[in-house]
């Protein structure tokens, strides 16, 4: 069941009948309705968001991590339907290692973002074309937005490496 | 230094780009696309590509087959950086994200963590805000025309818009004695009080813009040279670019009239009377005209701030978050306690998450804030256009010549800080 303040949100609704066992919380975040999804639906549930619900964008992918709380990681996707001039957002909540499909084939914008998260936070996306490390060198070791990676970095200079 | 499998985001399925030599041109022969291509790289450091992007371009002669943009050579861990300061000390770093919108991105910021702390802003500081705002996207869209115009080959463009350019910093000066890195737009209102002569300081500014955004499109718009060099260059289909996730005028430029200042307005954006100006050419010709029209409808919107600038407070009523007046701290108790806390430990913002969307010169930029109810943000996502409009530059690039590829990538209008934060 959807609480009350989201019960008349038309997207909810609809996201409801169809995957019902999907949504395991719903909640309007400062103006703007989240929905925090389970991992192994999100590629359907995009799918018909897509599709059905004309959420033809896909503004960004990011991931948050909340360490030591677990799961620790979120990835949160901003949606956006041109035609219906509406937002959402996507929560889905992984724990470390975990990983989740890619929704590339949904939206080809989640390329870059997907390899951004997986770079700075480590999460692997399944089914990504090529999910290369894109802000850090490639040979990087580490994920550095990871909440247990110091703000500096783990040396004072890497000038003088091989 | 070993590079793993590197694919190339195309239209269809995924290519390789085999490159075992990230440093610079591959085998020339026998590469595995064919005997006659050839891996050329572009930048990071080069004069067309508008900051340090590298663009991997597999060649057959002048024609680029396909091309891989690597990018995360400005990346200085902004985000990460945001994470370790209070809220009001993150408004510097957002100046330097897109350094060519600098008030674009504190205003974003700025109200982000407003609709967080539910903090109500006076008419005058709205206003003020949005005659700031427009003031730069006229500046980056200033830049921007001066260097695609470069790139082409109409240097004396260049000095034109740069000299215009210089008269708009002056006026950033007179606000917050700083021409690129204001900081001036902060949480609660602005950093300081408007000066004196501000108003006479902006309308001589208007009417100068106004006759020499005329004189610019005098210099290029009939010119046969110009119009030879990019009508019909750099198309890429409206549905892929939205797929893409490319916003701004490239998505003007295609017929599709979108633009967070008429979407979703925010700041007072709905009390202006202002255009959004569409072509439907979807080529770098078209780019042009629409970023020069929306110079044109930015002078429009300062016009009419001046207009009607209401008169109050440049600053929410919030002494728990803003400084106190620096006399009032001086003599009132009250106020000294109040500047101690906050510049001792921060205001705390209450737990929760924000989405704030506002429309940059580049396209949507989104900040995204994840409080934790502490002084110190938890997270601050910074989505911005530059990052997905570049993503678009492998589908745009792939079967033309090389001096097209230069035309159609400025016609992106993106900046390095904004991609790589």
């Amino acid at each position: 069941m959807l609480p009350e303040v989201v019960e008349q949100n038309p997207t909810a609704v609809a996201i409801h009948q169809q995957f019902p066992e999907a949504i395991k919380k719903a909640e309007i975040a400062t103006g703007e309705l989240q929905l925090t999804v389970a991992a192994e639906q999100i590629v359907p549930l995009c799918r018909f968001l897509k599709e059905s619900a004309g959420f033809n964008r896909l503004s960004g992918i990011t991931g948050v991590d909340w360490w030591p709380q677990a799961p620790r990681f979120e990835v949160v996707y901003f949606l956006h339907s041109l035609q219906n001039n509406a937002r959402l957002r996507l929560v889905v909540r992984l724990a470390e290692n975990e990983e989740i499909d890619s929704v590339f084939h949904v939206w080809r914008s989640a390329n870059w973002y997907e390899r951004e998260v997986f770079d700075l936070f480590g999460i692997p996306f399944r089914n990504h074309p090529s999910l290369d490390r894109i802000m850090m060198p490639v040979d990087w070791v580490g994920h550095p937005l990871r909440k247990d990676y110091p703000t500096h970095g783990h040396k004072y200079s890497y000038r003088d490496e091989e | 230094m070993k590079e793993g499998n590197s694919t190339v985001a195309s239209l269809d399925a995924e290519h390789e780009l085999h490159t075992e030599d990230p440093s610079g041109i591959d085998q020339v022969g026998e590469t595995p696309g064919g005997p006659r291509r050839m891996v050329l790289n572009m930048g990071p450091q080069h004069p067309s590509t508008h900051g340090v992007l590298r663009i991997l371009l597999e060649l057959d002669g002048e024609t680029i087959i396909r091309a891989r943009p690597d990018i995360g050579f400005l990346h200085t861990g902004i985000e990460k950086q945001c994470e370790a300061l209070r809220y009001q000390q993150v408004i510097p770093l957002t100046d330097r994200v897109d350094y060519l919108a600098n008030l674009s991105n504190n205003l974003c910021y700025s109200l982000a963590v407003e609709r967080m702390l539910g903090l109500e802003i006076p008419p005058m500081a709205q206003w003020m805000r949005v005659m700031l705002v427009e003031l730069t996207r006229i500046a980056s869209h200033l830049v921007w025309l001066g260097t695609h115009a470069l790139d082409i080959g109409a240097m004396s463009v260049y000095f034109y818009c740069f000299r215009e350019r210089e008269e708009i910093l002056k006026v950033f000066e007179m606000f917050s004695g700083q021409r690129m890195m204001t900081s001036y737009i902060r949480i609660g209102g602005l950093a300081l009080e408007p000066p004196r002569g501000w108003h006479k300081a902006v309308a001589n500014l208007t009417v100068r813009l106004a006759k020499a955004i005329n004189e610019y499109e005098g210099l290029l718009s009939a010119n046969p040279i110009w119009m030879q060099r990019t009508k019909g260059v750099g198309f890429l289909d409206l549905d892929i670019m939205i797929d893409i996730g490319v916003t701004g005028p490239m998505l003007r430029a295609a017929g599709l009239k979108v633009d967070a200042r008429k979407d979703c307005p925010y700041s007072s954006y709905e009390k202006f009377d202002f255009d959004i100006p569409t072509r439907t050419g979807n080529d770098v010709y078209s780019r042009y005209e629409v970023r020069i029209e929306e110079m044109r409808q930015s002078v429009r919107i300062v016009k009419q701030t001046l207009d009607g600038m209401p008169s109050g407070d440049w600053q929410a009523d919030a002494p728990g978050i803003l400084l106190p007046d620096r006399e009032k701290m001086k003599t009132q108790m009250e106020s000294l306690i109040y500047h101690f806390k906050i510049v001792t430990e921060g205001f705390r913002v209450p737990a929760g998450s924000v989405y704030q969307v506002i429309e940059s010169p580049r396209g949507e930029l989104g900040y995204y804030v994840v409080s934790d109810g502490t002084a110190n943000p938890h997270r601050v996502f910074m989505r911005t256009p530059s990052f997905a409009n570049l993503q678009s530059c492998g589908a745009m690039l792939e079967g033309i010549p090389i001096a097209d590829s230069i035309a159609a990538l400025g016609s992106m209008d993106f900046i390095l800080g904004d991609v790589d934060r």
